[in-house]
């Protein structure tokens, strides 16, 4: 009993940090004036209609919904044939594509984000909106590697040897058997390099900060230069919308083996 | 079909979108930065050019030594916390359910996506005067008026802490969903608690793997480039902020690259040092 309470008391306590700041955030979003006070005064949720009705912040979205599809797209077109090839293949050496793959990510996000500025700067493009899309796929890259190379080693090896056998060539093995089965890993690479992508700021910011506003740019500058209850509502959504993207992946996908709960003989 | 090694030009195929990628935009870039932190700063533009280690000879200043003393200090600070919190709390999450599994790992995967200025803004108001946590205590009776908690090294170390702690769950949550549960059924056989049975069996087992998430967990937390300048004072910058505060709004690029190398350097031999470490795991496992 008494181990019980412990857990339910720690589960309580982590709960309560993680979840409390969300809750005075999700409180001052549904202030009735434009202030920032919590317990909320009045009940509005215009501030909410301001993100899409406001056309600063609608098109900060909608940047930062372009810029999340565009560079998660490609961070999945660079990390699929990768994944594959060094499934399908044995060459130690192209190993270190994967770890150039990784290393973005590893990294402290400042050097990434500075790696690209000075690069984008040399070769004159700093400050194009396509630049952002670019840097965000190659930060992001790691996370459908990951998930890939997870879904490539679980598949079954007899049964992409039994298509060989019956006279599937390469190409109709991986169209009719390695690709059905690795779409679900495929998906969830994509929504995360997505979520993590419509939060990221400072690659963003280093590449195009001064000539396009995504969410958490134009999120920043409010708070330097005047803040609105816009902010908390935009946050709000935002963990609305990872909740709704990693519970779906959760629901249709196998969310704790994504996460390595499971070792290799459990497959 | 088995692997094989590449026998044709034609086999190679797949890899040439993936490495040209990776070199021109990742590769090719942190060269540049390796090369602009040799330039020499142009006012005008961005950089000039030369050849030169003043940007790195700027490091051996008294303010600079400070700000990376309190750099490590934090990380360490926010390492150890936030080990000292997850590995108790995900012990008991590898414990429970399926379900309760899957709830937990949505909530920490959505607040680790959270964008730093998203946590910074959320401690901020959570500190601040007006809509701030003292508020509650003002409500309850415990004060007598709401107070600001912030600016302050408590208010930075508690966002870091919060940034860090769903990534600490994460990188722990392997390791301690495979352990192997005989382990600790022979321990309770055998009379311990299961208090005594963590503490001396599932602690030691894990060794390795508390220091490889101490190490992640430290290049993580120096990685953190605006909770320290939204929720502390200027003593209270890091590297990181350094780094942003000189590319961006200093303009000096070449100095930020010097600085950048440096913390490369840094963490690359700490991320080798977990390397290594997990690497001697494997192999005695």
């Amino acid at each position: 009993m008494s181990a019980r309470l412990l857990k339910g008391t720690a589960f309580l306590v982590v709960a309560l940090f993680l979840i409390g700041p969300l809750v005075v955030v999700a409180g001052v979003s549904i202030n009735e004036k434009q202030a920032l006070t919590f317990p909320p005064q009045g009940f509005s949720l215009a501030w909410y209609g301001q993100i899409f009705t406001d056309p600063g912040w609608r098109a900060a979205l909608i940047a930062s919904l372009t810029l999340a599809a565009s560079s998660a797209a490609l961070a999945v077109l660079i990390a699929l044939p990768l994944a594959w090839f060094l499934w399908r293949r044995i060459a130690p050496w192209a190993n270190v594509f994967q770890l150039l793959g990784v290393a973005p990510f590893i990294l402290p996000p400042v050097i990434t984000a500075l790696g690209f500025l000075t690069f984008w700067a040399t070769v004159g493009a700093y400050g194009q909106p396509w630049t952002a899309a670019i840097s965000h796929a190659i930060f992001f890259v790691t996370l459908p590697l990951v998930t890939l190379s997870l879904g490539f080693n679980s598949i079954d090896r007899s049964l992409v040897e039994a298509a060989s056998t019956m006279g599937a060539d390469d190409r109709t093995v991986l169209r009719t058997v390695v690709l059905p089965l690795i779409l679900p890993y495929l998906v969830s690479g994509f929504a995360f390099a997505f979520v993590l992508s419509l939060n990221e700021y400072i690659v963003a910011y280093m590449t195009v900060g001064f000539t396009m506003e995504t969410l958490p740019i134009k999120i920043f500058n409010a708070l330097r230069y005047g803040y609105t209850p816009t902010m908390a509502s935009v946050s709000i959504f935002f963990v609305a919308l990872a909740a709704i993207i990693f519970g779906l992946i959760a629901r249709f996908g196998n969310l704790r083996k994504l996460l390595g709960a499971m070792s290799g003989d459990e497959k | 079909m088995r692997r094989e090694p590449p026998r044709t030009i034609a086999d190679y195929a797949p890899l040439v979108f993936p490495a040209l990628m990776l070199i021109v935009f990742f590769v090719i870039p942190f060269s540049t930065m390796i090369a602009v932190s040799f330039f020499q700063r142009d006012q005008a533009g961005f950089y000039t050019p030369t050849f030169t280690l003043d940007n790195y000879e700027r490091f051996l200043s008294a303010f600079f030594g400070g700000v990376l003393g309190f750099s490590i200090m934090l990380a360490v600070l926010v390492a150890v916390v936030c080990v000292a919190v997850a590995f108790p709390f995900t012990y008991l999450l590898a414990r429970s359910s399926r379900r309760v599994q899957t709830v937990w790992l949505v909530a920490i995967l959505s607040v680790l996506s959270l964008s730093e200025v998203i946590i910074g803004f959320a401690w901020s108001t959570l500190f601040s005067r007006t809509a701030g946590i003292t508020n509650l205590l003002v409500a309850v009776g415990l004060m007598s008026e709401p107070q600001a908690l912030l600016p302050g090294f408590g208010a930075v170390l508690t966002g870091m802490v919060y940034q860090a702690l769903p990534y600490t769950i994460l990188v722990l949550y392997p390791a301690l969903v495979r352990l192997d549960p005989t382990l600790l059924e022979a321990a309770r056989t055998l009379g311990a608690s299961p208090a005594r049975a963590f503490l001396n069996v599932v602690v030691p087992a894990l060794r390795n793997t508390i220091v490889a998430t101490l190490i992640m967990v430290f290049v993580f937390a120096l990685g953190s480039y605006l909770l320290p300048q939204l929720l502390g004072r200027p003593q209270h910058w890091t590297l990181s902020v350094l780094i942003t505060d000189q590319a961006i709004y200093q303009s000096n690029m070449p100095f930020a690259a010097a600085m950048a190398v440096f913390l490369v350097l840094m963490s690359l031999a700490l991320v080798g040092l977990t390397l290594m470490i997990g690497g001697r795991r494997e192999a005695s496992a």
